[in-house]
C-alpha cells in the first residue's frame, strides 16, 4: 500500500513538472545565435560583444594524457593577467575549460557542450590528435572556430575541407626537416637509426624525416617502432645497435625518451650522435637519465624554456613569471607546458587583434592571414605566419645541444618554409 | 481463498501501475527531444547507447555470475565494423547495426569457450588482455581501420519528411534500437535460457543435476554479452561518426563494468541507471572540483556503493524497507515476503516478483547465501 501511495505521487509530481516544464523549452535558445551588421554583415557575432568574448578549451585534466592538462593554467593565467589589464581590445575574456579525459567521444560531448550550451566564440584549443579529429568536422559544420589545436600532426594544415581548423606549434613534419636539413649539413654522409613510436606522431615525423632526406647522402639504415602500451624500448635499442649507424633519431614520448637516453648511455660501445624529438626534450625526462650521461644531445625547439637561466632578463619571461605567482598560484611557472599555455594564448590574443570583423568569420581568416606576428615568449627569429597556401603558423625551429645542466642553442633559425617548401599532403 | 483474491487483486493493481509507468516513460522518452536542448539531447542518446552495452553486460555478469573485463574491445568492434562498413563500402547505416550485432555475436561465441573453462576473476583477466590488445591491433591495421588517426564516417542525416533536427532524429533511432535490444534482454531472461543461466549463476552443480547444459548455456551467455556491447558500438559509430583506437581503451570496459555495478546488477532498469551515471557524473564531478575531478568521481562512486549496495536500482527498495522498519511492527508486517525487503524481489523481474505469492518460489535462504557466486547482486542484510 505504502509503495502504491509513494509510485502515484512519484507518477503524479513527474506528470505535473512535465507539463510545467513543456512550455518553456529549452530548445528556443538556437535562436540566440546573433549575426552582425555593417561591414561584415551576415557573419556570426556569438560569444562575442563589445566588452567581452568567450571562449572555451578541452583539455585532459584527468586520465592518461593529465600532464598536458596544466597547460590550461597557462592560458588562463594569460587572459586573467590580459583582463586586468583592460582585456583584449576592450573586451574582457571568459575562458571556459572543459576536461574530457583524452577520450575523443568525451571531447565530442564537450565540445557541443560549449558551442550549444555555452555559446563559446571559439573553441581555443583542444589537446591530442585524436580528440581534435573527433571534434573538427562538427566544428566545421557549426562554422566555429577552432584556432591553435595542441597538437603537432600536420594533417591540420594540409587538408582543405577543414577551414575552421589550424594548429599552432610546429608540426612533427616541420620538426623531422630540422634534424634532416643539420644531418645534411654537418654529417652529409650519416647513417642515421631510428626510434619512433608507432602511431600518427611518429609515423608523421618519420616519414617527413625520409622525404627531406631524399637526394642527400644521409641514409636511414634503421627503424625500429614500439606501441605507447610496451613496457620498455630496450629490445628496439639493441637491435638499432646492431645496425652501426651514427646518429640514433628518437622519435619518443617523455616515458619511452628516457628509457631510450639510458639504453644509449649504458651501451659503451655503441656511441651514435643522439637526436631527441622536442616532445621528450623537457628536464623531467632527461633528470632520471642523470644529465651526465645526456651530454651532447641533440633537439630542437621554438619557445623560451622558463626554467632556462637565460631567460631571467628577458621582460616577456618576467612578465610570465610575475603573472603565474599572481594568477596561477600553485602551478609550477618552470614547467614548460605552462610556458606553452601563456605562448599560445598570447598568439591568440594577437590572431584576435588583426580581425576585420569581430566575429568568428573574422577570426578564422585573421589565423590564416598571420604575417611575421611577434610573440614574446617564442625564441627571437620564430614568428607566426600563414597565408593562401600555407596553414602552419610556426614552422622556424633552432636547433640546441644539451651542455652542463642545460639545453644551450646553436645554429641560426631554421625556416623550414624556405628551406624545403611549403608542405603539401 | 481469501489469500488467492488478495493476490489477484494486487496483480491487477499491479498490471494497471506497469501500465501507467510505461505509459509516462514512453511520454518522457518522445517528449525529451522537443524540450531539451541539442546538446543535452546528445547526452541522452549517449545514455541509451552505453545502456545497451550495459544490458548486454549485466546479462553476463548479472544473470551469468561471470566478470567480463573486455567489453570495450566488443564495443570498439561493433563500432569499426560500422565505421569501415560505412567508410570503405558506402554501405547504408542500417546495414551496419545486423553485420555488428553478428560479427560480434560471433565472436563473443569464440570467446566463451575459455569462459567454460575459466572462472571468476581468471576469465577477468583473459577478457582484460582483449581490451588491452584490441588498440594497437587496429593502429597495426591502418589499411583498414585508417590508423591512430582512426575514421570520419558520416552521421545520421534525419530525411526530409520527418521535419526533424539531426539531434533529434538520431535520438529517437537509438531509442528505437535501445528499446528494442532492452526487450529482448529481459525476454531472453525470462525464456528458458535465462532461468538456465540464473540457475548456473547460482549454483553450477544443482544446475546440472538439473539437466541445464553448462557449457552451452556459459557460451552463450557470452555471445549474447558480446553481439549487445557491438550493437552499442555501431550505435555509437552513428552517433558519434569518428573511431579511433584512443576511444576504445580499456578504460572503457573498466568505466561499463563500474557503471554496471553502480546502476544495479541483475537489475532490468540498472543499465539506463548505470548509463546515466557514468555519462553525467564525470561532468557534475568538474563542475564540483576543476582541479580534480577523477577524485570527486572516484568518492561519488563509493558513495553510491556504500549507501547503495544493490546499486542504484536497489535503492528504492532499500527505502521502502528502512522506512518498514521505522514503522511499528505490528502494521509493517505484511504476510509473506513483504515488497521490497530486501535485493530479492528487487532483482527478480518478471512475473515470479509480480505475482506475490509465486516469490517463494526462490527463496534467498542461507544456504545460498554460502555459495555466493562471483558477480551476483549483493546481499543485504535481513531482518
Amino acid at each position: 500500500m505504502l509503495k502504491t501511495t509513494a509510485l502515484r505521487a512519484a507518477a503524479a509530481a513527474t506528470a505535473a513538472l512535465l507539463t510545467a516544464t513543456a512550455c518553456s523549452s529549452q530548445r528556443g535558445q538556437d535562436a540566440q545565435d546573433t549575426a552582425a551588421a555593417g561591414a561584415c554583415k551576415g557573419q556570426q557575432t556569438t560569444g562575442i560583444t563589445d566588452s567581452t568574448i568567450k571562449l572555451g578549451g578541452i583539455y585532459p585534466l584527468s586520465g592518461p594524457a593529465s600532464a598536458y592538462g596544466t597547460i590550461s593554467k597557462g592560458v588562463s593565467a594569460y587572459f586573467r593577467y590580459v583582463n586586468d589589464k583592460g582585456g583584449i581590445d576592450g573586451r574582457k575574456v571568459r575562458f571556459i575549460v572543459r576536461d574530457d579525459g583524452y577520450q575523443p567521444p568525451k571531447a565530442v560531448e564537450e565540445a557541443r557542450r560549449l558551442v550549444e550550451q555555452e555559446k563559446v566564440f571559439a573553441v581555443f584549443q583542444t589537446l591530442g590528435t585524436p580528440s581534435t579529429a573527433a571534434v573538427w568536422d562538427y566544428l566545421g559544420k557549426q562554422k566555429v572556430p577552432q584556432p591553435f589545436v595542441a597538437t603537432g600532426a600536420s594533417v591540420w594544415g594540409t587538408d582543405h575541407k577543414h577551414p575552421w581548423t589550424i594548429g599552432w606549434q610546429p608540426n612533427y613534419v616541420a620538426e623531422a626537416r630540422v634534424y634532416a636539413k643539420y644531418l645534411r649539413d654537418s654529417k652529409p654522409h650519416a647513417k642515421v637509426a631510428v626510434l619512433y613510436q608507432n602511431d600518427d606522431f611518429g609515423k608523421d615525423l618519420l616519414g617527413g624525416f625520409r622525404k627531406a632526406l631524399a637526394g642527400s647522402g644521409v641514409k636511414v639504415v634503421a627503424a625500429e617502432s614500439y606501441e605507447v602500451t610496451d613496457p620498455s624500448v630496450s629490445a628496439q635499442m639493441a637491435s638499432l645497435a646492431r645496425s652501426g649507424a651514427d646518429v640514433l633519431l628518437d622519435v619518443t614520448t617523455p616515458k619511452f625518451g628516457s628509457q631510450a637516453l639510458a639504453a644509449d648511455a649504458r651501451n659503451t660501445r655503441w656511441n651514435p650522435l643522439h637526436i631527441v624529438n622536442n616532445v621528450a626534450s623537457s628536464a623531467a625526462v632527461l633528470r632520471p637519465v642523470g644529465f651526465k650521461n645526456v651530454q651532447g644531445v641533440v633537439s630542437a625547439t621554438y619557445f623560451k624554456d622558463p626554467a632556462d637561466p637565460r631567460w631571467a632578463k628577458d621582460p616577456e619571461m618576467k612578465t610570465y613569471l610575475k603573472a603565474m605567482h599572481e594568477y596561477a598560484p600553485g602551478t609550477d611557472p618552470a614547467d614548460q607546458f605552462n610556458a606553452y599555455g601563456w605562448a599560445v594564448a598570447a598568439s591568440l590574443h594577437k590572431a584576435l587583434d588583426t580581425m576585420k570583423c569581430p566575429t568568428r568569420e573574422g577570426l578564422r581568416d585573421a589565423v590564416r592571414h598571420l604575417k611575421d606576428v611577434k610573440v614574446g615568449l617564442l625564441l627571437p627569429g620564430v614568428t607566426l605566419s600563414t597565408g593562401p597556401g600555407d596553414a602552419f603558423p610556426i614552422e622556424t625551429m633552432r636547433l640546441m645541444r644539451f651542455k652542463g645542466e642545460r639545453w644551450q642553442l646553436f645554429g641560426k633559425p631554421v625556416d623550414t618554409r624556405k628551406e624545403f617548401g611549403p608542405l603539401a599532403k | 481463498m481469501n489469500t488467492i483474491v488478495t493476490a489477484l487483486g494486487t496483480a491487477r493493481a499491479r498490471r494497471l501501475r506497469a501500465a501507467l509507468t510505461v505509459l509516462l516513460a514512453t511520454a518522457a522518452a518522445v517528449g525529451a527531444p522537443f524540450y531539451f536542448a541539442p546538446f543535452q539531447v546528445f547526452q541522452l542518446t549517449m545514455v541509451l547507447l552505453y545502456a545497451v552495452a550495459l544490458a548486454g553486460l549485466n546479462l553476463l555478469v548479472g544473470f551469468g555470475g561471470q566478470i567480463s573485463l573486455g567489453h570495450g574491445a566488443f564495443f570498439a568492434a561493433g563500432a569499426y565494423t560500422a565505421a569501415v562498413m560505412l567508410d570503405r563500402y558506402g554501405t547504408g547505416h542500417l546495414a551496419t547495426l545486423p553485420a555488428a550485432a553478428a560479427g560480434c555475436f560471433l565472436l563473443g561465441l569464440g570467446f566463451g569457450v575459455p569462459a567454460l573453462r575459466l572462472r571468476g576473476l581468471y576469465l577477468a583477466l583473459v577478457t582484460l588482455s582483449f581490451a588491452v590488445f584490441l588498440p594497437p591491433l587496429l593502429k597495426r591495421l591502418e589499411p583498414v581501420t585508417g590508423g591512430s588517426m582512426g575514421l570520419t564516417v558520416d552521421k545520421l542525416r534525419p530525411p526530409a519528411w520527418s521535419g526533424l533536427a539531426e539531434d533529434q532524429w538520431t535520438y529517437f533511432v537509438v531509442l528505437a534500437v535501445t528499446t528494442v535490444a532492452l526487450l529482448c534482454a529481459r525476454n531472453l531472461l525470462r525464456s528458458r535460457a535465462g532461468r538456465a543461466l540464473r540457475a548456473v549463476r547460482d549454483n553450477e552443480s544443482a544446475a546440472e543435476v538439473m539437466g541445464v547444459r553448462l557449457s552451452l548455456h556459459k557460451t552463450l551467455a557470452f555471445a549474447w554479452s558480446a553481439m549487445f556491447a557491438g550493437v552499442a558500438g555501431c550505435l555509437y559509430t552513428w552517433v558519434i561518426g569518428f573511431v579511433s583506437p584512443d576511444s576504445f581503451g580499456f578504460v572503457l570496459s573498466i568505466t561499463l563494468l563500474a557503471g554496471l555495478v553502480v546502476g544495479g546488477l541483475a537489475s532490468l532498469y540498472g543499465p539506463l541507471l548505470g548509463a546515466a551515471f557514468v555519462m553525467y557524473v564525470p561532468s557534475v564531478s568538474q563542475d564540483l572540483s576543476e582541479a580534480a575531478p577523477g577524485v570527486v568521481f572516484g568518492l561519488l562512486i563509493i558513495t553510491v556503493m556504500f549507501v547503495a549496495p544493490t546499486g542504484l536500482a536497489g535503492l528504492p527498495g532499500r527505502v521502502l524497507a528502512a522506512v518498514a522498519r521505522r514503522r511499528p511492527r505490528a502494521t509493517a508486517a505484511p504476510p509473506g515476503p513483504a515488497p521490497g525487503t530486501g535485493s530479492a524481489p528487487e532483482a527478480e523481474p518478471g512475473p515470479e516478483a509480480g505475482s506475490g505469492a509465486l516469490t517463494t518460489l526462490t527463496p534467498p535462504g542461507p544456504a545460498v547465501v554460502d555459495a555466493e557466486p562471483v558477480g551476483a547482486p549483493p546481499r543485504t542484510e535481513k531482518e
